[in-house]
C-alpha cells in the first residue's frame, strides 16, 4: 500500500466524563486508543501509523485531573498538565524535583496540553520506529537502529535486546527517584504498581514501553512523603533548550545527614528502553561522603556494562556526568 | 491609513474591479529597459544622501498589514475557501531514486467523492532550455546571470538571486522567470549550447529522485478521502541506485545519483570517483588535495600567496544541509474562470510569479492571476512560488475550473519545500604577521541534491575575496548529486557558509599572532570600490567587479563599543565550575541590491495615492516600506497612502524577485523615480491649470501650490482625469517594463499617475555587511552551551525602517545560530529515507532558545551606490555572522581545532574534551 502520512484518518471519537465510563468503553472497543494530551496520540493518528477504530479522549473526565495532599505526600491525576504540576505549590515545595523535571518538558504550549500521565505512558521516539518502519517494537523482526549504517545518537547504550529505542520521559526518572506508584484501573479493578516496575524493557514485551495493557487506564500518580523535602537533583541534556527529548536526563534524590549520603535514588532516563534506576551505584554510595570521590566512584560503576551503538558512545562520559552531577547537587557545579 | 487590499471573492473572480488591467495585455516580464531600445537617461548628479532630512524614511511605524496579521484576518494561500472546492493530496514516492513503470488508479477513481487523478503525464511540456547552469566562479559575475537549467522558473529565479548584481545583464532582464535571460550575460566559453540539458525537476515525477518526490495527486471532496483514495493507487517502482552522502557517490565503485553520473559540472553530469587512497588520506583527517574536482577558479597566484604568508591556518569542516522550514508550507488553492487561472498561492514575490506559474501550468503569462498577500516566510525556496503550486492549477483544469485546494503539510513541505545544501570542505588561509590575508584555498564538496548545481561552494569562496579582500584566492568544487530533496538558495546561499566555513579560521590566526580579532578584520575589511571574485582559468585576467560600498570597519568599531569589546575579551577561557566562557567577533556579507525596476502610484479623487506594489509580502515589511519613499518625496500625508499589493489583477508594478536582499535596493531607488516623475506631472498639471511655470509649483501637504493658486490632492486628480495624456496615466514612459505598461493602462485615467522605471546610475556591485559580537557560556561536562548575548552593527546603507532592519538582524543572527547549534536533517543513508521530517527532529530554532539579551545599530551611511536613499538589503549579509560568532566563541572557549562539523551538538563538545581530539566522525552526512 502506498505510504501517506500527516493525514488523520476518520475515527469514532467518544469524550467520556467519567473514569467508569471509560473503562467501559475500554471494554466495549477492542480496537480503542486512549487520548490525554494528544501530543503522542497526534503523531499516531496523523501518520496513519496506529489507525484506531475508536478514540477516546480523555479531557472531559473530571476525576483524572488535580493534585491531591495525601499522607504526607501527593496524589496526581494522570490528566493533570504538565504546566500545573510544575507550577503547583506543594509540588514545588515537597518534591521539587518533579517539578523541575515536568516543567523542563519539550516547550510551554506543549506543557499546557500534555499530561502528566501522558509524559510517562508515552511510546518511544525512535525515529525509525516512528516511522513506521517495520521493527521489532512495531512486530517486526529486525531492529533499523542497531546496523552499522544507522544513525542512532539518540539511542540505547544500556539493556538493549533486540530493541535499542530509549524512553523519552523527562518526568519518569523523577517519579522513579521519589518512590511513585502508579494507580491503574481496568474492568477487574485497580492495581498499583511502584513507578521503578511500571517502565519495561524490551526483554519483557518488546511492543510496550510500561506495564500498561490493553484495557487499563493510569488514572492517578501517588508520590509518598519519603522523600519530601530532601536534597534532589534533574538535569536534561538536549539539542535545543526548548522542544526537545533528553538525550540524557538525571534524576535524583540524596537524604544526607551532614555531608553524609544516608539514601539515595538515583535514575537515568534515555540511555535504555525504560528510565534505569543505577540500585549499584545507589548501594556504593550510601553511607558515603557527598564529595567529587564519590561522585568519581559512582560514575564508574553507572556505565558498566554499556554498549554504545555507532554514533551514541558519547552518552557513557555524559551519562558518568550526570550522575557526577547529582552527587555533588545542585549548587556544587553552577556558575 | 489605507486597509488590506481585499482580493475578488473567490467564485467571483470574472468580475475585475474598475481600473483592474486587462490580463489579456500582460507582458513579459524580464523585458528590460534595454531590450526595448529606450536610450540610457542622460546622467545626473546626485548630491550625497542626507538621512537625517527624510521625515517617513529611517522612523518607526506601524505598517499596513500588522493589524491582520495579529488579530488574524490576514489571509494566506490555505484560508481561501471557494464553493465546491475539492482537495486534493499528494503521493510521494517511498524510493529515494526509481523509476515509476506503471500507475494503477482505477480502484480510486472508483471511490464515490474521488474526482481526477494528476500524474507527470497531464504535465505541459517543458519550455526549451535556455542555457547551461550557472558556472563555478561566475558568482557574482555576469556568468551566473546567464546560469538558467532547463528546471526553469525556480531556478531561474535562485540564479536571479544571485545574480541580484550582474552588471552585463542588464537591469530587469536578470533572471525573470519563464523568460531567457539574456545570452550575452553568459561569457562564451561557458556556453555550452551543444550539450543535451539535464532532465530536470517538474511538479510530478516520473523519475523519482528523491524520496519524497510527488508522483501523482488525486482530487477528492475532503482530504481524508483523497489520502484514502492514494492508499488504493497501485504504482510500480524500478528501484534505481542512489546516493544519500556526498562522499559515498565519490568513493571508488560507490553508486551514482544519477543515471547520468554523480556530480554536476558545468552543465553537463559527470563521473567523478576519487581514489582508496584519497579516501585514505581523507579517513586520517586530510584533504586529500590530488582529489578530482568539478569547478576551479581563481585570483593572483594562491601557491605565492601562502609562500608569502607567515601564518597557515587550515580545517576540515562539514556544514549540514537544512530545509528552509517557513512557517507557512507552500500550500495553493486554484480555479479557472472564463479561460483564466486564479491561483492563490504562497511566493516571495508576486509580480515575478505570473511568468514561473504560466510556464508551470503551460499556459501564456496574460491568463494567469496571482494572490498572493501574506507568506508565512519562504527564505528563498518561495522565489517566484512553487513548482507545485501547478498541481491544484492542473487538477482544476481537468475539472472544467473546479477549485482545487492544496494544502501542504509539515511532511511534506520537508520534502519538497527546498534545502540548503550542505559542506564537505576543506580551507586554507595564509596571513601575514600584522594579520593581512595573503591567500585563501578551499575545496569545497557541494551536497548537490538530485537535480542540478546548487553553486554555494563557489559563492562562498567568492565572498571570501570580499570579505578579507583576498588578493590570492583558489576554490575548487565538486557539486554531487545526491538522491535528497532539491536545493535552492536560502537566505545567504553561499553567504551563511562561507562565514562558518572561514571566520573560526580567522579567529584561530588571530590567536596565533597575537593580533586583537577587531583589528584582524579590520585589516582586511573592504572598502568603497574594493574588487573581489574568481574567474575560471580560461578567464583568469577578467577584470574583477568592484562594490558600491563598505563601512564594514565602522561596523566592527562600533560594535566593539556597544559590546564593551576590549574588557569583555579578558574572559576567553575564564571557568568558573563546569562553566566556560567564550567571546568572538564575527562578520558576513551579501549581495544587498538591484536596480531597473518600476515604480507606480496613481492619486485619486479621494484624495488618497494608491501605491501599487509588484512585491511579496514575506514578512520583511519591504512592501509597505519602499513604498514610503513617494510619500516623503512628495510629502504626502503617509495616512492618505493605501499600498495595493498581493493580487495581479489589481495593477502592479514590475519588482524585482523579493530575494537577494534586492527589494530594499531596487524599489527604494524605483518608487522615488516614480514620485520624482509623478512630482513633475503634477508641477506640469497646475502650470497648465493655473499658469506659470510649473517649476515653481511646490508639490506637498495638502497638494500643489504655486504663482496661479493651488489644487488639493484631490483636485489634482480630477484635473489630470479631465486633461487625460501624460497626466492621469494614458501616456507613459516607454521603458517601462510590460507588466508595469499594462497596469497603467489598466489604472489610466483614475486619477494623477506618477510611473517610472529605476534609471539611475550605480557604480559597482550592492553589498551589505553586519558586524557581530556574542559570548557563549560552554558547559564542559554536559556539552551544552547558550548564547549569553550577542550585538550586531549593520553596513546596510539608509535605514529605512528601524524595527524592520532590527527583525531582520536579529533574525538573521538567529536563522545563522541556530545553522550552528541545531538545525539539521537526518538520513538512513543504506536505505536513503529521511528519518527526522518533523520540527522536533530536524531543530529550527524556537524564540525561547535565544538570548533575550540582544542589541543591535546600523553604520546608517548612505550607499553612494543607491544615490538617492542611500538603502542597501539587509535580509542576507547578517545570517552568516550569527553562525559564526557563535563558532568562534565555542572555540575560543573550549580550544580550536575540536568542533569540525555543524550543528555543534552536545556530544561534539563533551567527547572532544574528554580525548582531547575529535573522536565523532566529522565529515559524515545527515547525522
Amino acid at each position: 500500500m502506498p505510504v501517506i502520512r500527516d493525514v488523520m484518518p476518520a475515527f469514532e471519537l467518544f469524550q467520556p466524563t467519567s473514569i467508569a465510563d471509560t473503562l467501559g468503553l475500554l471494554d466495549r472497543h477492542e480496537n480503542s486508543w486512549i487520548m490525554a494530551g494528544g501530543l503522542d496520540s497526534f503523531d499516531w493518528l496523523k501518520d496513519r501509523i496506529k489507525r484506531p477504530e475508536v478514540v477516546i479522549d480523555l479531557g472531559g473526565v473530571a476525576e483524572l485531573r488535580g493534585i491531591r495532599e495525601a499522607d504526607g505526600g501527593v496524589e496526581i491525576g494522570a490528566n493533570t498538565t504538565l504546566t500545573e504540576v510544575a507550577g503547583h505549590p506543594v509540588v514545588k515545595d515537597k518534591f521539587k524535583l518533579l517539578a523541575e523535571a515536568a516543567g523542563i518538558v519539550a516547550s510551554p504550549q506543549i506543557r499546557n496540553q500534555g499530561s502528566l500521565g501522558g509524559n510517562v505512558a508515552q511510546d518511544t521516539r525512535c525515529h525509525y520506529y516512528r516511522a513506521g518502519w517495520p521493527c521489532y517494537r512495531a512486530g517486526g523482526n529486525i531492529c533499523y537502529a542497531d546496523t552499522p549504517t544507522a544513525v542512532n545518537r539518540e539511542h540505547a547504550i544500556l539493556e538493549a535486546d533486540r530493541c535499542v529505542a530509549v524512553s523519552p520521559s523527562d518526568t519518569a526518572p523523577a517519579l522513579i527517584a521519589l518512590d511513585a506508584q502508579m494507580v491503574v484501573r481496568n474492568g477487574d479493578g485497580e492495581r498499583v504498581i511502584p513507578a521503578r516496575d511500571f517502565f519495561i524493557g524490551p526483554w519483557l514485551d518488546i511492543t510496550r514501553m510500561t506495564m500498561l495493557e490493553r484495557g487499563d487506564l493510569l488514572v492517578s500518580i501517588r508520590i509518598p512523603g519519603t522523600f519530601a523535602g530532601k536534597p534532589h537533583y534533574f538535569e536534561k541534556v538536549r539539542d535545543r533548550q526548548v522542544w526537545d527529548f533528553p538525550l540524557v536526563n538525571v534524576a535524583s534524590t540524596m537524604p544526607t545527614n551532614g555531608n553524609t549520603i544516608e539514601d539515595a535514588r538515583i535514575v537515568i532516563g534515555g540511555v535504555a528502553a525504560r528510565p534505569l534506576r543505577l540500585v549499584a551505584v545507589e548501594d556504593a554510595i550510601r553511607g558515603r561522603a557527598r564529595n567529587e570521590e564519590t561522585a568519581n566512584l559512582a560514575a564508574e560503576i553507572a556505565t558498566q556494562g554499556a554498549a554504545p551503538l555507532r554514533h551514541n558512545a558519547y552518552k557513557i562520559p555524559l551519562m558518568q556526568n550526570l550522575v557526577k552531577r547529582a552527587i555533588r547537587g545542585e549548587g556544587q557545579w553552577t556558575s | 491609513m489605507a486597509q488590506t487590499p481585499q482580493p475578488p471573492a473567490p467564485g467571483t473572480p470574472g468580475t475585475p474591479a474598475p481600473g483592474t488591467p486587462a490580463p489579456g495585455t500582460a507582458p513579459a516580464p524580464g523585458t528590460s529597459a534595454q531590450a526595448l531600445g529606450t536610450p540610457p537617461p542622460p546622467a545626473q548628479v546626485f548630491p550625497p544622501v542626507d538621512p537625517s532630512k527624510f521625515k517617513l524614511i529611517g522612523q518607526n511605524y506601524q505598517t499596513q498589514d500588522l493589524m491582520a496579521k495579529v488579530t488574524g484576518k490576514a489571509r494566506y494561500a490555505e484560508d481561501y475557501r471557494a464553493e465546491g472546492m475539492l482537495f486534493c493530496k499528494l503521493m510521494l514516492s517511498p524510493r529515494p531514486h526509481a523509476r515509476i513503470l506503471s500507475i494503477d488508479a482505477s480502484r480510486a477513481l472508483a471511490m464515490p467523492g474521488v474526482h481526477a487523478v494528476l500524474t507527470a503525464d497531464d504535465l505541459p511540456a517543458p519550455p526549451p532550455p535556455a542555457g547551461p547552469p550557472p558556472a563555478a566562479g561566475s558568482v557574482p559575475s555576469a556568468a551566473a546571470a546567464g546560469g538558467v537549467a532547463p528546471t526553469a522558473p525556480q531556478q531561474q529565479a535562485a540564479n536571479a538571486q544571485r545574480a541580484a548584481n550582474a552588471p552585463a545583464a542588464g537591469p530587469g532582464a536578470v533572471g525573470a522567470p519563464g523568460t531567457p535571460p539574456s545570452a550575452a550575460a553568459v561569457p562564451p566559453a561557458q556556453q555550452t549550447p551543444q550539450t543535451p540539458p539535464i532532465p530536470g525537476e517538474f511538479a510530478l515525477a516520473k523519475e523519482a529522485m528523491y524520496e519524497g518526490e510527488p508522483i501523482l495527486a488525486v482530487a477528492a471532496d475532503s482530504e481524508e478521502l483523497a489520502a484514502a483514495a492514494i492508499e488504493a493507487i497501485r504504482v510500480t517502482f524500478a528501484p534505481l541506485d542512489f546516493v544519500i552522502d556526498p562522499l559515498d557517490g565519490l568513493r571508488p565503485g560507490g553508486p551514482n545519483g544519477r543515471t547520468e553520473g554523480n556530480v554536476f559540472v558545468g552543465g553537463e553530469v559527470k563521473t567523478i570517483k576519487w581514489t582508496a587512497a584519497q579516501f585514505d588520506e581523507l579517513a586520517a583527517g586530510r584533504f586529500p588535495q590530488d582529489a578530482e574536482h568539478g569547478d576551479l577558479t581563481s585570483w593572483g597566484n594562491v601557491e605565492q600567496g601562502f609562500k608569502e604568508a607567515d601564518l597557515i591556518v587550515e580545517h576540515i569542516h562539514y556544514q549540514q544541509s537544512t530545509v528552509h522550514q517557513p512557517l507557512e508550507t507552500r500550500s495553493a488553492m486554484a480555479y479557472w474562470q472564463n479561460g483564466k487561472l486564479y491561483l492563490h498561492g504562497s511566493t516571495q514575490s508576486v509580480a515575478r510569479t505570473v511568468a514561473a506559474v504560466a510556464g508551470w501550468v503551460g499556459i501564456p503569462q496574460k491568463d494567469v492571476v496571482i494572490i498572493s498577500e501574506y507568506t508565512g516566510g519562504g527564505f528563498g525556496s518561495k522565489i517566484p512560488g512553487a513548482q507545485t503550486m501547478a498541481i491544484p492549477a492542473l487538477l482544476s483544469k481537468k475539472l472544467n475550473g473546479r477549485p482545487v485546494m492544496m494544502r501542504i503539510t509539515r511532511e511534506e513541505e520537508t520534502y519538497i519545500g527546498r534545502t540548503r545544501p550542505g559542506f564537505q570542505a576543506w580551507a586554507k588561509m595564509g596571513f601575514k604577521k600584522d594579520g593581512r590575508v595573503t591567500a585563501v584555498d578551499t575545496f569545497i564538496i557541494e551536497d548537490s541534491g538530485p537535480y542540478r548545481r546548487q553553486g554555494d561552494n563557489a559563492q562562498a569562496a567568492n565572498l571570501s575575496t570580499l570579505l578579507y579582500t583576498a588578493p590570492n584566492a583558489r576554490f575548487r568544487g565538486l557539486s554531487v548529486a545526491t538522491n535528497t530533496p532539491p536545493r535552492t538558495s536560502q537566505r545567504a546561499p553561499g553567504g551563511l557558509q562561507s562565514a562558518i566555513l572561514f571566520e573560526p579560521l580567522v579567529n584561530k590566526a588571530a590567536k596565533q599572532l597575537g593580533l586583537d580579532q577587531v583589528e584582524i578584520r579590520k585589516i582586511n575589511a573592504p572598502v568603497n570600490g574594493s574588487t573581489f571574485g574568481l574567474n575560471p582559468p580560461a578567464q583568469a585576467n577578467r577584470p574583477r567587479p568592484k562594490i558600491t560600498s563598505s563601512y564594514l570597519k565602522e561596523a566592527l568599531d562600533r560594535g566593539a563599543a556597544l559590546f564593551n569589546w576590549e574588557e569583555r575579551k579578558q574572559r576567553n577561557g575564564q571557568r568558573i565550575g563546569t562553566k566556560v566562557t567564550g567571546v568572538a567577533v564575527s562578520q558576513s556579507t551579501f549581495t544587498a541590491g538591484s536596480t531597473g525596476v518600476d515604480g507606480l502610484f496613481v492619486i485619486k479623487p479621494d484624495g488618497k495615492m494608491y501605491i501599487h506594489q509588484g512585491i511579496g509580502n514575506l514578512g520583511t515589511h519591504s512592501v509597505i516600506d519602499t513604498a514610503r519613499v513617494i510619500a516623503e518625496v512628495l510629502e504626502f500625508p503617509w495616512e492618505q497612502c493605501v499600498v495595493v499589493w498581493g493580487n495581479t489583477s489589481q495593477g502592479v508594478a514590475w519588482s524585482s524577485i523579493q530575494a537577494g536582499s534586492q527589494t530594499t535596493h531596487a524599489h527604494t531607488r524605483a518608487n522615488y523615480a516614480a514620485a520624482m516623475a509623478g512630482k513633475k506631472t503634477l508641477q506640469e498639471l497646475a502650470a497648465a491649470e493655473m499658469g506659470g511655470n510649473a517649476d515653481a509649483y511646490r508639490v506637498g501637504g495638502s497638494g500643489v501650490s504655486g504663482p496661479g493658486g493651488s489644487l488639493t490632492w484631490a483636485q489634482a486628480a480630477e484635473r489630470a482625469i479631465a486633461r487625460g495624456g501624460k497626466f492621469d496615466g494614458h501616456e507613459v514612459p516607454a521603458d517601462l517594463n510590460a507588466m508595469t505598461k499594462a497596469s497603467a493602462a489598466a489604472l489610466a485615467g483614475l486619477g494623477v499617475m506618477g510611473v517610472a522605471r529605476d534609471g539611475y546610475p550605480r557604480d559597482g556591485q550592492t553589498y551589505g555587511f553586519v558586524a557581530g559580537f556574542a559570548e557563549v557560556e560552554v558547559d564542559v561536562e554536559t556539552g551544552v552551551y547558550r548564547v549569553v548575548d550577542y550585538v550586531g552593527v549593520a553596513d546596510v546603507g539608509t535605514v529605512v525602517n528601524p524595527r524592520s532592519l532590527a527583525a531582520q538582524i536579529f533574525g538573521g543572527a538567529i536563522q545563522g545560530m541556530s545553522h550552528v547549534r541545531s538545525q539539521k536533517m537526518v538520513y538512513d543513508t543504506h536505505y536513503g529515507v529521511a528519518i527526522g521530517k518533523r520540527m522536533y527532529q530536524n531543530k529550527p530554532p524556537t524564540i525561547l532558545d535565544q538570548s533575550v539579551d540582544m542589541k543591535w545599530e546600523a553604520v546608517n551611511i548612505p550607499d553612494p551606490g543607491n544615490p538617492v536613499v542611500g538603502a542597501k538589503g539587509i535580509g542576507e549579509p547578517g545570517i552568516g555572522v550569527g553562525g559564526a560568532v557563535v563558532l568562534c566563541a565555542l572555540a575560543n572557549a573550549i580550544g580550536d581545532d575540536l568542533l569540525k562539523r555543524t550543528p555543534v551538538q552536545p556530544e561534539h563538545i563533551v567527547t572532544a574534551l574528554r580525548e582531547g581530539r575529535v573522536t565523532y566522525e566529522p565529515l559524515t552526512a545527515y547525522i
